[in-house]
This record gives C-alpha cells, structure tokens and sequence, in this order.
C-alpha cells in the first residue's frame, strides 16, 4: 500500500453511468486485480475503485455512479489532485492461466480484466472475453479488448447487442478455456462457478471500512479460514469459495 | 526540546499516542507502511475466549465526519493471540503493548485476562465492557456500575498487570460507571467506545448494516468523548486513556487538557494509514504554539479556576 497523490487527466462517460476517469503520478507497485481507495473532500470514507489500467505513470479507472462518492467523481473534469491509496488487495496472478484463460466480467466488473488481459497477452497467452451487459446501451470497451489482441464475445440480456443472455450463454460457445478469471455482481460469480468446469479466480465486492485490512468491515468465509475481501481477495481461489 | 513522555500507571510511553483497538488489526500490520515504533503504545484487536467470524455484511455505513461500524468482535480467539499475534508484535514493536479483552460473562473475561496475564509482552490490559455489536455481552456489561465492578473485580484478581475498563458512553451516567470501576479495583479508564447509530439505504429502505444498529465513531463525537473524560476526571483519580474522534495533535492536547493521560485514536486510522505517525510528528510542533514544555503539565488543566 501505498498513499500517493494523483493528478485528474481526463474524465468520460462512457455510458449513461459509467465514466472513465485517468490520473497521472506515481503508480509503482499497482498489479492487475488490485484497487485503489480514493479520498474525496467532505466525504469520510474513501472509495475504493478497481484497477482497469496503469500505462507508465497514467492510471486508468472506470467506475458506475451509484452514491454521493462516484457522483463526486463524475463531476472532476481534470487538474484536480486527488489523496489514494494504491496496490490494495492481492489482484489476479498471471501464473494459472495456462495458455488459453476465459475471462468474464459483468457490468463494472469488466474494467480489471482489461489490465489482466493485458498482461496475459504480453506472455503469449490467448484470451477469451466475455463482457456481460443489461442492455446494448450500456456496453463498453468490446473494442479495447479486442484491440489488445484478445477473442471478444458480449453478451447482453435482452439481447440488444451480442448474444442474449447472461454471460454464463456465451461461456457455451467457448470450445475450450484452460483457466477462469471473473468479476461482477455476485449472482453473475455464482452463476460462472457453477457454469465452469475449470479452476479460476473470482474477484468479490464488499462494502468497505478502510480498504486496507485494519477493520474487518469486509470479512467473508471461505475454505481456508475468513478473509478480508480488502486485503486477502478481492481475488479469491474458485476451491476456498463458499457460497 | 519538548517532552512527550507520560506514565500509565508504571508504564512509561514515549508519547501518549495509540491506534485503539479494533481499528489498527494487531499492529504488525502497520509495519509495513511506517516503523511503528514512534507511537508510544498500541491497542490491539479485542479478543474473546473463542475465535468468533463477528456479524454478517455489510458491517460498515458511512455517516458524515465519522462511520457505523458492526465488525461484532471478529477475532482469532484468545488462544492464537497468545500464541501468535501477541509474539508476532513484540518482535517488531518495543513500546507499550495493550492487550484488549472482551468476554460474554464474567468468566471469560477473567479466564481472558489469566491467559495474557502469563504474557510479559503485554504492558497493560484494556477490559472492554462496551461492544456495542454483541448480544449478551460487551456492553450490557458496561451499562449498569454492579455488572462493571463484578467484571473489575474478577479481573483484578486473575492479573497484576495494569487494568484499563473501556466504557460505553451509552448510559445515563457515565460518572457512575466509572466509579464502579474505581470501586472494583480498576487502575485505570478507557473511554469512549462508540456510540449507538443507525443509517438507512434510501434505495432499500432498509438499514444499511446487515446487524441494523451499530457504533458511530469518527470525528464527530469527539466532542461527547471530550466531555466524558472531563467528567469522569472530575469523579474519580484513576488515570485515563481519551478516545473517541480524534485525528489531530490538537486534538490529543484537548483531550489531555480534559484529563487523559494518554490518547487513543480509532477512526481517523481508517481513513488515513498514517494518522497515528502523522499526530506523533506533529505534537513537538503543537505544543510549542501553545506554549507546552511537558504534556505532564497539561493534564486535566481545564479543570483549573
């Protein structure tokens, strides 16, 4: 962990509710998987927001307005310094991928993949994406992913855009897959372990305190014993899951 | 050169600067972003007989200038603190250990309290009779003065390490409470623990933390924290540790100044990692400004005509 100050460089919708955001500053440490907390004047606690990509010393960001905090966010349109913390939580490790990992994501779920796939790429792997949406309006960065080089499927749930369905629907159509990565609303997570047959790891969400370990406000059962969803996940294993 | 250096019943603390327990893990945590060994003691995690998971999630709602908070004891059991997390700290850390207690009965606090009497680590034990966030236990404890002084008492005869009772401030009367403590034998005061809060999700309708009713804590009471430790100096001659909103050197002045000897910080380490290191730097320079050779001098100095 580290604290660090973050300069805005740009702020965008990318759809109705979902912006993002970019800062410069120092990103040294930061790894796919990982978020970072953010603080904002006149709110007491911070924001923790996923990584969805460090390039240099620029950090890229995507995040829903869902409350005061994002809302805050979506309204800086650059120059502002902001007060985070980096490198929280364990992230994804590129290590059980294999050579053909499945990566799925629902709604904000899909911005730390892109980092992830990123990573996968650059060791030669080939990644499938699944990207899981309500409705076409709401669908972003098919393109990003698919211009890193990675196999790109969409799913949405009226079937507005892509296949119809839930993401689990496109998962049929992936004739093979040696590892699962995924994010999203948990029913989504549920549905992907069940839906799966390999090992993978799947990246929770928990209503924080600190983000950082100290006050067990995230804490979730699993297999090996509680976890702090902030420090020991937000990437837990698919065997120590319990549901 | 200013001196900072206080003395809690025979310990002697570098600064009266802790992380209080329940927001600052078992202390080792911290090491790794600041040498914490600048702060002059350390509360750890309170701990019961049985490892305990705590309540359901969500534990935590944001409120404005502080947050709820109902963990529910989450703890390893005092069993691996003992064997494990307690060591693990002395390793790293030279200062004053406090070792935070909680129990269900008054047995368990006293088998607690027997177990981290063995422990020469442990510079002093915190009793604390105030969890908001258990049921049959904590703070039922610390409501009525008969229960705390049967706790006091029971304890006191299990150690001879200094005790510390950490109180609620949900009662009528604080004052008696700590009375109660004196009375059983206590050496010292701990208080504020939090303070009872409830937040609502508008979208939800329904309150955000999964337990309902939780524990408030933050900058916003520290002016409820302040006046109790001003009360309770006032009624009784055991020493203090203040707590309850405090985030700044000015605040551990003001709180001293009302009669604490040494100062806990909580929430504000949720928020800012570095809040304890941060108020340790800048002490020597606020005591200047104010005029303040020895924090010694300052103690319940409000209390002066």
């Amino acid at each position: 962990m580290k604290k660090v100050y973050l300069t805005v460089l740009q702020n965008q919708a990318l759809t109705d509710s979902v912006y993002k955001m970019q800062l410069k500053g120092d990103l040294s440490g930061i790894r796919a998987g990982q978020f970072v907390n953010i603080a904002l004047d006149g709110l007491y606690l911070r924001r923790p927001i996923s990584v969805c990509d460090v390039e240099g010393d620029v950090l890229t960001i995507i995040y829903k307005v869902v409350g005061k905090g994002t809302e805050r966010l979506s309204a800086m349109d650059g120059g502002e310094i902001l007060d985070v913390l980096t490198g929280l939580g364990n992230g994804y490790f590129t290590d059980f991928a294999g050579d053909k990992p499945l990566l799925i994501g629902g709604g904000v779920g899909v911005p730390p993949l892109y980092y992830l796939a990123k990573l996968l790429i650059k060791e030669g792997k080939k990644p499938t994406v699944i990207l899981g949406f309500n409705k076409a309006e709401e669908v972003f960065y098919k393109e990003e992913f698919e211009a890193l080089g990675a196999t790109v499927l969409v799913s949405t749930v009226d079937g507005s855009f892509g296949i119809k369905g839930f993401v689990t629907d496109a998962v049929k159509q992936v004739p093979e897959y040696s590892h699962v990565y995924t994010c999203g609303p948990e029913p989504m997570l549920k549905a992907v372990y069940n839906a799966t047959t390999t090992g993978g790891h799947y990246s929770f969400e928990e209503r924080m305190g600190c983000g950082f370990g100290a006050c067990m406000g995230c804490s979730c059962k699993t297999k090996y014993g509680n976890k702090r969803i902030c420090k020991d996940g937000p990437v837990l294993d698919k065997e120590e899951i319990i549901w | 050169m200013v001196n900072t250096k206080v003395n809690l019943c025979g310990v002697e603390l570098i600064n009266p600067v802790i992380p209080a327990s329940g927001t600052f893990g078992f202390g080792y945590e911290f090491n790794d972003i600041y040498d914490i060994n600048v702060l002059g003691g350390i509360s750890i995690k309170g701990t019961t007989k049985e490892p305990r998971f705590g309540n359901p999630t969500p534990r935590i709602a944001e409120c404005t200038s502080g947050l709820i908070n109902s963990i529910g004891l989450q703890n390893p059991g005092i069993d691996a603190v003992v064997k494990e997390e307690i060591p693990k700290l002395r390793k790293i850390y030279r200062n004053a250990i406090i070792s935070n207690i909680s129990g269900f009965s008054v047995d368990e606090y006293a088998y607690c309290c027997e177990k981290i009497n063995a422990l020469k680590e442990v510079d002093i034990i915190e009793v604390n009779v105030s969890c908001p966030n258990v049921h049959n236990g904590g703070m039922s404890f610390g409501t009525l003065p008969e229960n705390v002084e049967a706790v006091t008492k029971a304890v006191k005869k299990v150690t001879d390490k200094p005790v510390f009772i950490k109180l609620t401030p949900n009662v009528t009367d604080i004052v008696s409470i700590a009375k109660a403590c004196e009375q059983g034998g206590a050496d010292g005061i701990s208080l504020i623990n939090t303070s009872q809060g409830l937040r609502i999700d508008l979208k939800k309708r329904r309150p955000v933390i999964a337990n309902k009713i939780g524990g408030f804590s933050g900058r916003a009471v520290f002016p409820i924290a302040l006046k109790m430790v001003y009360q309770v100096y006032q009624a009784v001659k055991l020493p203090i540790m203040g707590i309850g909103g405090v985030a700044t050197a000015e605040d551990v002045i003001e709180m001293m100044m009302a009669g604490a000897t040494a100062v806990q910080v909580g929430a504000e380490n949720l928020v800012n990692p570095y809040a304890c290191r941060d108020i340790v730097n800048n002490l020597p320079f606020v005591m200047k400004k104010y005029g303040i050779q020895d924090l010694n001098d300052i103690i319940g100095v409000a209390h002066n005509e």
